[in-house]
């Protein structure tokens, strides 16, 4: 019970870190705080003064230089100003060479990186113990945390794998557990003061994207790219001389992902920006009686967005099983069907 | 614009961690949770149809059982009426043999009483003709004497041999 009563203190507590971090005397512009909160970042940004900031290591890939790893502190001196080290400075959150001409490619442990490896431990540490379970209470009701994840897992096979797949299931339920709890324990993490926002940065939510799009078209079959090419139950002067509709459907192929980055990603921001810009109104109207509407609006904020966490990750996951679906499917029958998909 | 623009770093550390995740978690996790819960799922399936096979032979069972109650009542019922008509036969022969015997010892009795009876009147008829030839011998022995003794004799006599 204590620990619940902690978490939820805890999260709360996100409220204030926000509501103390922007007094800096000059003019406050919530645009600035808003994108600093919701960007990625080479530093841990806890609170300000001494001991807030985490440094995060910087890993520069250049022709010229090879593999460069260094603190990202030193890109700060004594005084906490940003300076230039080694021949690079920091440019607006980026890593730019000082010398005209050099480029260099930036694989650095980020915030989100590294907040990534933090959710992929917990995500580890989590359904290895549930496995444990399993193995504990074969063939028994489950216990513990075994008994909270089930429910979820079966949700994922009966209502989501199994009616969208059909039989062939069974290959992509893997991928689709792991891609559900990837999305909702770090879209629920983002939602802890201080944390990043993972779930919430497009370089994230693409290559999960392009996972989904890569699989749903290696197992695609032919009654897929027949569907595509030469699209069954449409008149032919529609595929011939002018191929509108493989075209169109051409297209579909690559605005599925598309429609995948773009909805996690802004959903997410979204959240956070909303419950951001709940705070900057107190400081745009420099009045504390704003404060408690603010904090009472973000509160709700964050309870709605514990609930789009879930649907967000169940939304992709959903969306990939139609995918995988469409790709495996193995005659098509009904066309409303299809259209649905889309 | 940054917001939107993909970071190379980014993608290619999510690349790296998300495919170990669906790697590790796929091997060691998954596969292992849903071969557990097929497991079960195939278990229970087993212990319900099980359950139902028991539920059918008890069925059958108490449908036997009422069966061979069924049949040892009328098996009982029979026997009841086998008895009984049995016990009224035993009983009627016995009746009649009762019967038997007792007209049977009636007529003897009725023969037996008829011998007695012969043989009593026989026996009277041999006293009286006894007791006949004492009078008439003692008639004769005291007659002349008196004629009115001799008549009251004769009464007297008459009366001392009454048939009793």
């Amino acid at each position: 019970m204590r620990i619940y009563v902690l978490g939820i203190a805890l999260w709360l507590s996100g409220l204030f870190p926000v509501l103390a971090a922007e007094d800096h005397g000059e003019a406050f512009n919530p645009g600035e705080m808003i994108n600093h909160h919701i960007q990625d970042s080479h530093f841990w940004h806890f609170w300000d003064g001494p001991y807030g900031t985490m440094p995060l290591p910087v890993i520069l890939y250049s022709t010229d230089r090879g593999i460069e790893v260094f603190s990202s502190f030193k890109f700060y001196d004594e005084h906490h100003q940003l300076v230039p080290w080694q021949g690079y400075q920091i440019e607006h959150g980026h890593i730019i060479p000082l010398e005209e001409g050099r480029t260099v490619i930036d694989f650095s442990i980020t915030k989100n990186v590294a907040a990534m490896f933090l959710s992929v431990i917990l995500l580890f540490g989590v359904f290895f113990s549930v496995r444990k379970g399993y193995d504990r209470n074969a063939g028994k009701p489950p216990k513990g945390i075994q008994s909270f994840f089930e429910p979820i897992i079966l949700f994922i096979r009966d209502e989501v794998a199994i009616p969208n797949i059909g039989s062939k299931y069974e290959k992509y339920l893997p991928y689709l557990l792991s891609i559900f709890f990837f999305i909702w324990f770090n879209n629920m993490l983002g939602l802890f003061p201080g944390a990043a926002n993972v779930t919430g940065n497009i370089a994230v939510t693409l290559t999960l994207a392009v996972f989904t799009f890569i699989i749903t078209q290696i197992n695609a079959n032919k009654y897929y790219w027949q569907h595509i090419f030469n699209t069954p139950g449409v008149p032919w002067w529609l595929k011939i001389p002018i191929p509108i509709m493989p075209v169109v459907e051409l297209i579909g192929v690559f605005t599925k992902p598309f429609s995948l980055t773009v909805r996690l990603f802004a959903n997410i921001t979204a959240g956070h920006i909303i419950i951001l810009s709940l705070f900057s109104l107190i400081f745009i109207f420099e009045s504390i009686w704003v404060g408690p509407l603010s904090v009472l609006f973000a509160i709700f904020m964050n309870f709605l967005e514990l609930f789009v966490a879930l649907l967000q990750a169940f939304i992709f996951t959903i969306l990939s099983a139609m995918y995988f679906g469409a790709a495996v499917e193995e005659h098509h029958h009904d066309e409303g069907l299809e259209q649905k998909v889309v | 614009m940054d917001l939107v623009t993909p970071g190379i770093g980014l993608i290619f550390w999510q690349t790296v961690t998300f495919l170990a995740v669906i790697l590790i978690l796929g091997k060691f996790v998954w596969r292992p949770i849903m071969n557990a819960l097929k497991a079960r799922e195939g278990s229970i399936e087993e212990a319900l149809r099980a359950a139902e096979l028991a539920r059918e032979e008890m069925e059958k069972l108490h449908a036997d059982n009422e069966k061979l109650m069924a049949e040892a009542r009328v098996e009982r019922d029979q026997v009841i009426k086998d008895a009984s008509v049995l016990a009224s036969k035993m009983r009627e022969e016995a009746r009649e043999e009762a019967n038997k015997i007792t007209q049977k010892m009636i007529d003897d009795a009725r023969h037996t009483i008829q011998l007695e009876k012969q043989a009593a009147i026989n026996e009277i008829r041999n006293q009286v003709a006894e007791f006949s030839l004492q009078i008439s011998e003692k008639i004769l022995r005291r007659n002349l004497e008196n004629e009115s003794q001799q008549k009251a004799l004769i009464e007297e006599y008459l009366k001392d041999m009454k048939l009793n």
